[in-house]
Parts: structure tokens; sequence; C-alpha cells
């Protein structure tokens, strides 16, 4: 059930600073600068909403079976020279070639996949699977919180405290950031202010500033605290300025929703706002019908997401040392193509993982095989990791977090994590 | 014994000069409260000794039994006496409501059955989809066999539209505050599959008939609903060894138990999670509705009892046996035990408690709310009124302590500045019109009507839906609503204000004071807004006159509105 006892004390903490009239609780930016402490780790997480289907992302060309199955939508096998076929990454695995723009990281060590990963829940459910991947407590639907907030909630809070530990870019706060730990979702990071009244000027500082008058009364309790916390938090992004942050190293998002969010998301880590996790999503990969092969509905939504992901690396350039990115998916879909020359939702897909500190250029899990008998109920692929494997891997090693409270009820067994830090 | 009107209220106010809380502490009463009570219709309830005024009484009412007053209510509760308006409120058929008829008569998804939905607001076939995507059909063709007013989402948009409506005119306030919690409490999540289409059924005939009820039939008209049958996967649940006949697509597949339905009814609907029953508990019960199922939802169809599917052993649940060779009877039974369970009396009382009272509800109440539930049988009414007749509703304690939740700071915003809901928009206007501009704002805030994902539904504490972002989304909430700037809802600041003159800010800001907050504001909030008023920005020169001074109302009605005292109720 929900617990509140850890954020109230938290608070408790925070106002208790105040009443002696002690610092404030966020410092500006400079702060960060000057302290000369480490950068936080930053995990992006990425999640494909609709189950893409992890077959035509990372092609097992080399598995005679995938052709066999699939008549029409399968990805090409690799053709030198040709631009409209798999990209072979070591023989038998290979990128969709939408996916081009991640290949050179994936030569720069950088890139990590894991495939044959997913749930050992059995439900072919989006909304039940995307719920237990955000909740991680596949089975059992009652889990009030998600397994990043939980994660964050276990680290050791860092100083200066910030109110961006955890950012959602999106108007909702997804299940995956619900819990004590304060996450928040922003639209945009424009966005994040007492915004202008009638004519966009009317409402503008006077109601701010109005506002941060009316919550600076010395009350101590949960609606006085949050509302200091808000307007320094305001206040923070105002002097950090984020928005002013063009792209670097050349790098061009895709247009979109998707390519907007990592944009901010980039923003943020730069602007040295304290934010250690990041969460965005991006939907239509539920191909029932027309999936398309090298080219077609899928195509295009991949293209999107390898953009994306690739500008955002370009972006961050040196700060991918600090930087993890994570996709995930609810399930992936049928091996074989059904009746409309799509796939029908399946078990296992593949997932990658990005950043300097990955070791990258392989790609990781016990391939389970293509074969009828191989098949998870004789139809899916099946699945190899466990995606809590890889989510602990990824939460202890790269953020330090303890692993016990991620997924409560698992262990990771030695030898089964996917290994793929250093 | 029948409230004095605030005859007791001077021996209590010392009590509350002392009491420590972190809500602001009622305003002693006055001693001219204390005078000839006005006359009051016949009550049977008899409310306990108070120590707030009788104008606190009364808001204390309208903001716990509903989403908080509108201009006049507190005149029209103080003529009829506060103890008449409640009992008014647990008997809401005795209120006329012509009003929501009319702002509710565009939103026809409300009386449209599952199958009528299905037929009216129909999913693109995938055959549809793959045209589209292969190019085969233009975004045009597709606009016209699926018209915007025409897709499901309508159905959904018209729900929440209708929620905030609701709650927002409805004289059935109390009704509209139980529909909220119970729909919560047996939460259907919109967006899973074919729950969309049997959204509105499901509130109209498995909530909204019970929310005074008998609890045991709140459960069971949930549990065989089609929108809960789907969405906690009961309907595909079947006994251990059972394949499905024929040659359909599914023929030859084999089934078997699933135990989602089964947990989430003890663990949420009924015991609580520390209700004491164990996995094997968990087990049976899922065995004893198997076979309580649909058929086939994606075509609206009704729910069913499939007797091939149904495990007929011997069960024993919470050390009852359920004997072999039962039926439907099985599940019925179950029901029947559970709610006879004394953890179920004491989960709902808490429940029940912490919506009405405070986060924290005292554990005085609470036994006595869950004797009641026990001796009445699940008797809901009997509950409530057990709650609102104590002590510990009307104490200093749980006054204004409670924070609103984004449809009620929504709803009460609205309310409060006498707003007016257009009627709801039709054919291409369906998803703008009514409370569609309304909904989102609330979905802004964090809790989207109908979208929660759990099967717990939102937190029913406020630290879940205070923080940073939704904080602030509150305060431009504010300002949206007093700009007038979300569609369909209207405020109008002029009469509202009275005869208060804008060329006079102070004059402007007192009568907010008393209007929006009932001088409920502390000390310090109107120190501010009175030095808000110094601001060049509230104060503006008007271009137009010689009239030196004009009082920017909307900014700083958004302010009001966007104070922390505002935020509770």
């Amino acid at each position: 059930m929900h617990d509140c006892t850890r954020r109230s004390f938290m608070k408790g903490g925070a106002l208790a600073l105040f009443a002696l009239g002690g610092p404030p609780r966020f410092l500006l930016r400079t702060a960060f600068a000057e302290a000369g402490a480490a950068r936080p780790k930053v995990l992006v997480a990425v999640f494909q909403r609709g189950a893409v289907d992890g077959l035509s992302m990372v092609v097992p060309h080399g598995d005679p079976d995938y052709y066999a199955s699939r008549g029409n939508i399968a990805i090409a096998r690799p053709a030198p020279g040709s631009a409209d076929t798999t990209i072979d990454l070591d023989g038998f695995f290979g990128l969709h070639p939408a996916l081009a723009p991640l290949k050179p990281i994936w030569d720069d060590r950088r890139l990590g996949i894991v495939h044959a990963c997913g749930s050992t829940d059995t439900t072919r459910s989006h909304f039940d699977a995307q719920d237990y991947m955000e909740s991680g407590t596949p089975g059992v639907k009652s889990t009030a919180d998600g397994w990043l907030a939980r994660g964050l909630a276990a680290m050791p809070p860092r100083e200066p405290a910030s109110p961006f530990r955890a950012v959602s870019l999106g108007p909702a706060l997804p299940r995956i950031l619900r819990g004590d730990v304060g996450a928040v979702a922003m639209n945009s990071v424009a966005d994040f202010d007492v915004k202008e009244g009638a004519a966009l000027t009317a409402g503008g500082p006077g109601a701010r500033k109005g506002f941060e008058a009316l919550y600076e009364q010395g009350v101590r309790d949960l609606l006085y605290g949050t509302g200091r916390e808000t307007f320094e938090a305001v206040k923070m992004l105002k002097a950090a300025a984020p928005q002013r942050l063009a792209p670097a190293n050349g790098a061009a998002y895709p247009r979109g929703r998707f390519g907007e969010s990592l944009r901010q998301i980039a923003q943020l880590i730069r602007a040295d706002v304290g934010l250690e996790i990041a969460f965005a999503d991006l939907g239509g990969w539920d191909t029932h019908a027309g999936q398309g092969n090298e080219r077609g509905q899928l195509a295009l939504r991949l293209k999107e997401f390898a953009e994306g992901l690739a500008a955002l690396d370009r972006d961050l350039g040196a700060r991918m040392s600090d930087v993890v990115v994570l996709t995930m998916s609810e399930f992936g879909r049928t091996v074989r193509e059904n009746g409309n020359r799509g796939t029908d939702h399946g078990h296992a897909t593949a997932m990658l993982a990005l950043g300097g500190a990955v070791k990258g250029g392989r790609v990781y899990g016990r391939w389970p095989g293509l074969r009828r008998e191989q098949l998870f109920e004789g139809r899916d692929l099946a699945v190899t990791t466990d995606f809590r494997s890889l989510f602990t891997e990824v939460a202890v090693r790269h953020l330090s977090a303890p692993a016990e409270p991620l997924f409560p009820g698992f262990v990771a067994k030695s030898g089964t994590l996917p290994g793929l830090f250093a | 014994m029948r409230r004095g009107a605030g005859g007791v209220g001077l021996m209590l106010v010392a009590l509350v000069g002392t009491a420590c809380s972190s809500a602001p502490a009622p305003r002693p009463a006055p001693a001219t409260t204390v005078a000839a009570p006005a006359p009051r219709a016949a009550s049977s309830l008899s409310l306990p000794a108070s120590p707030l005024t009788e104008d606190q009484q009364i808001l204390h009412a309208l903001n716990r039994l509903g989403y908080g007053p509108r201009p006049g209510d507190l005149e029209r509760v103080r003529r009829m006496g506060v103890a008449a308006y409640i009992e008014q409120q647990l008997s809401p058929r005795s209120i006329a409501d012509p009003a929501v008829e009319g702002a509710l008569a565009g939103h026809r998804v409300l009386g449209l059955s599952t199958v009528e939905l299905v037929r009216e607001y129909p999913q693109p076939t995938p055959q549809a989809r793959q045209r589209m995507a292969q190019g085969e059909m233009s975004r045009q063709d597709m606009m016209e066999m699926y018209p915007p007013e025409r897709r499901p989402v309508v159905i959904t948009t018209q729900m929440q539209a209708a929620r905030i409506t609701r709650a927002v005119v409805s004289e059935r306030q109390l009704e509209e505050v139980l529909v909220d919690f119970w729909f919560n409490h047996f939460n259907v999540y919109a967006q899973k599959g074919a729950v969309r289409w049997m959204l509105p059924a499901y509130e109209r005939e498995a909530i909204r008939p019970y929310v005074l009820g008998r609890f045991r039939d709140l459960v069971l008209a949930t549990a065989r609903h089609p929108a809960m049958l789907f969405y906690l996967d009961n309907w595909l649940s079947t006994r251990a060894d059972f394949v499905v006949p024929g040659n359909g697509p599914n023929g030859g597949r084999r089934m078997g138990l699933n135990e989602n339905y089964a947990r989430e009814l003890m663990e949420l609907h009924t015991l609580g999670v520390d209700g004491g029953y164990t996995q094997q508990d968990v087990i049976e019960v899922a065995r004893c509705f198997t076979g309580w199922t649909i058929d086939r939802p994606q075509q609206g169809g009704a729910s069913l009892f499939r007797p091939q599917a149904h495990d007929r052993g011997p069960k024993r649940v919470l050390g009852q046996v359920i004997p072999a060779g039962g039926g439907p009877q099985d599940g019925e039974r179950v029901i029947d035990i559970l709610v006879r369970h004394p953890a179920t009396a004491r989960f709902i009382a808490t429940k029940l408690a912490r919506r009405f009272v405070s986060d924290e509800p005292p554990a005085t109440l609470v036994e006595r709310a869950a004797a009641t539930f026990q001796a009445t049988d699940g008797n809901i009414r009997a509950v409530l009124v057990t709650i609102f007749t104590s002590p510990e509703f009307w104490s200093a304690e749980a006054y204004r302590v409670k924070i609103k939740t984004p449809l009620e700071v929504v709803a009460s915003a609205v309310r409060t500045l006498d707003g007016r809901i257009a009627p709801a928009g039709i054919g291409p206007d369906a998803l703008t019109g009514g409370g569609v501009a309304l909904a989102r704002e609330v979905a802004k805030l964090g809790e989207p009507l109908y979208e929660a994902q759990p099967p717990t539904g939102y937190p029913d504490r406020a630290e879940s839906w205070v923080n940073t972002g939704a904080l602030l989304g509150r305060m431009n909430f504010a300002l949206g609503l007093a700009h007038n700037r979300f569609r369909g809802a209207r405020v109008d600041l002029g009469p509202f204000l009275g005869g208060a003159d804008r060329s006079q800010p102070a004059q402007v800001l007192d009568r907010l004071l008393v209007v929006v907050l009932h001088d409920e504001a502390t000390p310090r909030t109107r120190a501010v807004l009175a030095s808000q008023l110094e601001s060049s920005e509230i104060t503006r020169t008007t271009a137009y006159d010689r009239v030196p001074k004009d009082t920017d109302v909307e900014k700083l009605t958004a302010l009001v509105l966007g104070s922390p005292e505002f935020q509770r109720r």
C-alpha cells in the first residue's frame, strides 16, 4: 500500500531548514559548478509503448527460421553497399536500416543490445505488461509506485538538493516515476512557470510574485512547503535557463514530440539542474497490420526513434560518459507474420543501452532460437533475460542505486545479469 | 440531541485557541453568531456540539459533502439548517436536479448501452488502418469513414466532461462525491481494451445506483459487470484444465485460472491488504469466480456465467467451506463471506473517514463507523450518518485540514465563481464543448478522470497529489479560469463581485476574500494580497478615462483561487 512517511519526513526536514532560517533548499546552478562535486549520473529511460517488434528492430539475420517465418515483412539480409538491407552487427544480428544513425555509436562501442529480453509474466495485454514493467512487479497489480521512483528514493540525496532529480517530459507523471520522490512532469521546460495572462503578458511576473509571496508564509505543512519548493524550482530553472541551450555538436533532433522531449532532456542535463532520471516515451509500435519491412510503417517509427537517440548522444557529447539511455517496451511480437502482413502481441523483445559506461558493440543475452519448439507457447520469442535483471544492472551499476527496493521479490542471481558494465 | 445553534460554541472557544494543528485554526466564534437561531426545518439528524461557528459548520458541510459552496449556498443552508441539509444530501432522490439534465443533454454516450456504443463509436478496423498505412486510402477517406465525432475517444471525453459538469452543477452534491469515491474504490481504467465502451454502463449500472445503499450490492454489481470482468481479467479465468471447444480462433486453446480479480477483490475492494487472507485464499476465491465471463467483449456483449469453465470442486475461503458442485452462487457466497468480515468493515470505514474527515482519521471514529457497518450489514448511508454526526467530523482538527484533489480544486473554483458550463458540443464539437476543457485541467493537475491505471485508483492521501509541478498547475488553472481561457466554461466576475467598485482595489479584495475564502484567509495572506494592490500590475491605470486606477480583477481573483487557503476544504 501507499507509504507516505518517507516523503513527509523529507519534507519535514526541508521545512525545518526554513524554520531555522537556514540556506534555501535548492541553490542555483552556479552552486553545482562551484562545488566541483562530481556531476550526477543520469539515466534516460525511453519507453516504446505498444510493443515494438524486436525481430525487425534488431534482426537475427543469421537465424534461418527468421526468414522462414516472415514472407513479407522480414528485413533483407545484409548486403554491403545497399542502404535498404539489414545493417550487420556481428554476423548474426543486425540493425534495421532505419536504425543507421545508431551504427556509429555501436562502432564506438557505446551501444549495447539485450535481445530476447522481457517479462516473466505471460500477459499479452499492453495495459498489464506496461503496468508491470513500470511498477517493476510482474503479476502484481496493486503496487502503488514505480521502480524508478523506488530506486531514486533509496539513493542518498545529493547536495545541494534539486527539485529536478526525476523529470518526465509529458503531461502526466508516468507510473514508473510515481512514488515518494517528488518527480516532476512537465510538458516543456518553458512551461514550467506561472503562465502569462489573457493577453500573454498580463499574468506575467506580477502573478508569479504574488503567488510566491502567498506561499512564503512560515507555516510548516505540506502545502506551504511544496509551494516554496515550487518557486525555488521555478527560479532555479529560470537561472539555469536550459531552453537557451541550442543543440550542440550539430545534433539534429527529429520533428515531433519524441525529439522535443529528448532535446529538452539534453538541455536539463547540460544546464546542471541536478537531473538524475529522465523519462520519455513514444508510441506507434502496435503493428498488427501493414507493418512494412525495410520501409513502411514500422521503419518510419524506428527512424524517428534512432534519430532521436543519436541526436541526444551527439548533443551531449562528452557528457555521455555520465549518461545511460535505456530503452524498453512491454513485450515483443509474434515470430510469424499474421494475415494482415503485421504481427500480433508476443513475448520477448530487444532493449538498448547506450552511453559512455556501457560495454557496447555487443548483443547480450542468450538467443533462444526461432524454431517452433523453441518458441514461447509455440509462437513467440522466448524470454531469456528477465527485464528486471537488465534494469537492476543499469540502476545499480550506473546510478549506484541499492538493488533491494527496485524489484520486490526479485533477486538477481549472480551470473544472470547481462554484464553491460565493465 | 439537536445541535444547539452554536450555543455551546463559547465554551469551546477556549479549546480551539489552544488546539495545535498544522491547518490554520478556525477563527473563534464571534459572540454575535450565538444570537437567536434562525427557524429550522425539522431534522431527525442530531449533530454533536462543535467548536466551529455556525457559518464554519455550514462551510465544512458544503466542502466535505460536496464540491464547495456556490454564491448563495451559505445563506441557503443557514436558512434550512445544516442538519437538514445533510439529511437532504443523504437522500439524493428527494432533490430535484433539473440543471444537470439540461447541462448533460448533449452528452449522448451517458445513456447508450455498450452494444450501441460499439456500433456508434467503432474502432477503425485493422483492414482500414492497413489500407491507410499503405496509402490505399487517403486521410480524407478515413475521416469520412470514421469522422472525429464518431471516434471511440468521444466516449471517454464525454464521460470526463460529464463528471466535472455534474460536480459543478448538480444539487446532489454528496451523491457526486460518492460516485467519485466508489468509482475510484472499484476502479476500472478506460484505456484498457474494451473497457472504454463499457465505461458509461459501468458507472450508470454498477456504481451510481448503490453509492448510498448496501455495500454488498456494490460489490456484486461491480463483480458481475463486464467492465470489471474485463479490466481485472476474470472473464479469461477458467478451471485449470479447461480447453476452449470448437474450431474458432481460440478453439483447442488451454485456459486456466487467472487470479487478478480474486486478489484485488480482497486486497482493494473488501478486506484491505492487511485483511488476513493468504495466497491460498486468493486461489480459492479465483476458483469460485471461474466461469464469470463476458459474451464477446469486443462486441459489447453482456456478462454471463459459463458452466463449462467453472471449477466445480470444493473450495475453502477464509476457513469457510464452499461445497462441490456449485455454480455462479460460489462467487456470490464469496462476496457474502467477504462483506461480512470484520476486516472489510474496518477497511471501508477507514477509507470513508479518510475521505470525509482527515487523511489520518481518528481511530475512535473509524471504530464506531466500522461498528455501524457491521451492525447494519454494510449500509453505507448509516456509516455516513455515523461519520457526519461524530464529534470528530465537527472538530477543530478536521476543519479545513483536507487538501483538495485535482477534481475538487477545479470543481470548487468554478462553483465559487458561479461559473457556467456550456452544453456539450454536438457533432464535430463533441470533443470541445461543455466540460471538456475543465476535464483537461483536472488531467493536467495529475489525475485524469477515468484514467487511473492501477486498480488502486488514485491515492487517497494528499502527499501524492501535492508536488511542485501540480501546484504550479493549480496556479495556472486559477489564472486560466479567471481570464476565461477554458472553452465551454465561463466566469463573469462583474456580477460575482457585486457592488465592489473596480476603481477601489481594496474593496474588490475585501469582496473576494468574503466570497471565495469566506473570510478564512490567514492575516498573512490578507497582508500579502493587500500589498499586491500596490503593484502596478494589479492596479493598472486605464488608458480610456481619467479614473486613476482600475483593479486587475482577473489577476487578483486568480491569486485568491491559487492561494494556499483555497487548496483546502
